[in-house]
């Protein structure tokens, strides 16, 4: 990414071309919540460009090292690019072959770091993140959001999931959550966005990951229910609409 | 074979008149002069281990680590002056994430060691910079098998099945001549680079060493790694068994 020398100044038309404007590609919410054994991660494989849903098989959640599971939404390709420096991040950790290992925190971290960087230089990755591990017992979860703000929390999502999951998650969450209870939490949450979010497909992935490793999910759908009396006739109120 | 360049020796860029340039082969005397280092290339993968002279009794076991990861696949053992060694790495390293950043897979091994032998050869070419007095072992993993490549601080480099640098090279490399290494498994070859190490090993020149190794092979996932402790102390266990048969003799 180069910056033009600083006659031109940041916000000049030519260094306009370089930075994000807008996004592209875009992935909707990813909701994630700690559970007994770990953390559980949920995400739909949609990729949209605009108000199409172009690319239904894209996986927004990835294994980092051996302690996190990273999940995102906004633009892929910068998506893609966080998971090039990551990679880079956790290959220079592993050749120190001295018996550590970057956790979920250090990561959440170094990912704070990068977006806040960026968006200082108004050249930000169109991302919310979404960092969770665990790291010998200890259960870390987190979020980036492409301006910098980062917390931590026992449940986060992003996008919509904000204003859609989060007051399920505040209302049935608990310390302690089976893993059954915990998919079927997360599903609860992932049915809403999916009648409720245009840019949501109904192909999803969970991931867990806990002390052992990350296990990401085969995709799958969830039923959903259109068999409501006011859709079996449409027009009975006004004839002639659709 | 040593002989006295007076006059010629004085700058990396000078020839001698029987063509040679002396700088080199004194900094193949540094190499020369440190713990010995070994690699083997075994049927499934590669194995190279080091003979750490411990200077000082204060030093803690398992620090100057002489075997570094390059990348995933690939690892170095360094001979010779530890800081030259670590610029080496430190350029390899710098390597492999950039032909990954540009090509997108794991930089082969053979790009790497002639990117690796490119930049050692490059401070034999200036008056102003001095060789590297350190040869290195490359040992790989990568689509075409396990490979390993020695580069000496001339900038040549070899591919070998078996290779050896420092104070007991001699002895090692009659010993590696004698495995069979083409029916060896890495967990075999441990063993036998263990046993090498000990037995050239002068106990009257130097007291106290560390045996540091390390493997790229099937079982280790194609990834370069230290050598599991179970295996190391099997290892050290069988070659120090190994000699004390011999000496009985």
């Amino acid at each position: 990414m180069e910056q033009k020398p600083f006659s031109r100044g940041l916000l000049s038309s030519e260094a306009d071309s370089q930075r994000t404007l807008y996004p592209y590609v875009t992935g909707t919410s990813v909701v994630a919540l700690k559970y007994k054994d770990g953390i559980l991660m949920a995400a739909d494989m949609g990729g949209s460009y605009g108000s199409t849903l172009r690319y239904k098989t894209v996986e927004r959640m990835k294994s980092i090292g051996k302690h996190s599971l990273l999940g995102a939404s906004g633009e892929l390709s910068d998506f893609q690019e966080i998971l090039r420096y990551l990679d880079e991040l956790i290959l220079y950790d592993n050749m120190w072959d001295d018996g550590n290992s970057l956790g979920p925190k250090e990561v959440h971290s170094y990912l704070t770091r990068v977006m806040y960087n960026r968006r200082n230089k108004f050249n930000p990755l169109w991302n919310s993140l979404v960092l969770g591990g665990v790291k010998n017992g200890q259960k870390y979860l987190g979020m980036v959001s492409m301006i910098g703000v980062n917390f931590e929390d026992d449940h986060v999502a992003t996008g919509f999931g904000n204003h859609l999951a989060r007051p399920i998650l505040r209302e049935e969450w608990h310390e302690n959550l089976s893993f059954e209870d915990g998919v079927k939490l997360l599903e609860k949450c992932m049915r809403v966005l999916l009648y409720r979010d245009r840019s949501a497909v109904n192909k999803l992935q969970i991931a867990k990951i806990t002390d052992e490793g990350v296990t990401v999910s085969q995709p799958y759908s969830l039923k959903t229910f259109w068999g409501f009396s006011a859709f079996s006739n449409p027009t009975a109120g006004a004839e002639g609409s659709w | 074979m040593s002989s006295i360049g007076t006059g010629y020796d004085l700058s990396v860029t000078t020839f001698s008149p029987d063509g040679r340039v002396f700088q080199i082969e004194y900094a193949a005397k540094a190499v020369d002069n440190s713990g010995t280092v070994i690699g083997i290339k075994c049927k499934d993968g590669i194995v190279m281990g080091v003979e750490k002279l411990i200077t000082s009794k204060m030093m803690l076991p398992g620090s100057n680590r002489r075997i570094h990861s390059v990348h995933r696949h690939s690892g170095m053992a360094v001979a010779g002056l530890a800081a030259d060694g670590r610029q080496i790495v430190a350029r390899a390293k710098s390597e492999a994430t950039n032909y990954e950043s540009t090509y997108g897979e794991a930089i082969p091994v053979k790009e790497l060691a002639q990117r690796v032998a490119s930049y050692v050869h490059l401070c034999t070419l200036y008056w102003w910079l001095r060789p590297f007095g350190c040869g290195v072992i490359l040992g790989g993993y990568d689509r075409d098998g396990p490979q390993l490549y020695l580069v000496e601080p001339s900038g040549i480099s070899y591919r070998y099945f078996g290779a050896a640098i420092g104070k007991g090279k001699q002895a090692a490399k009659t010993e590696i001549e004698k495995l069979k290494l083409s029916e060896m498994t890495c967990r075999e070859g441990i063993i036998e680079v263990a046993k090498i190490i000990y037995k050239v090993h002068d106990e009257a020149k130097d007291k106290a060493f560390e045996l540091e190794m390390s493997w790229a092979c099937d079982e280790s996932k194609r990834q370069h790694e230290k050598v599991p402790e179970e295996l190391l102390e099997e290892a050290k266990a069988a070659a120090k068994l190994a000699l004390e048969e011999m000496d009985a003799d």
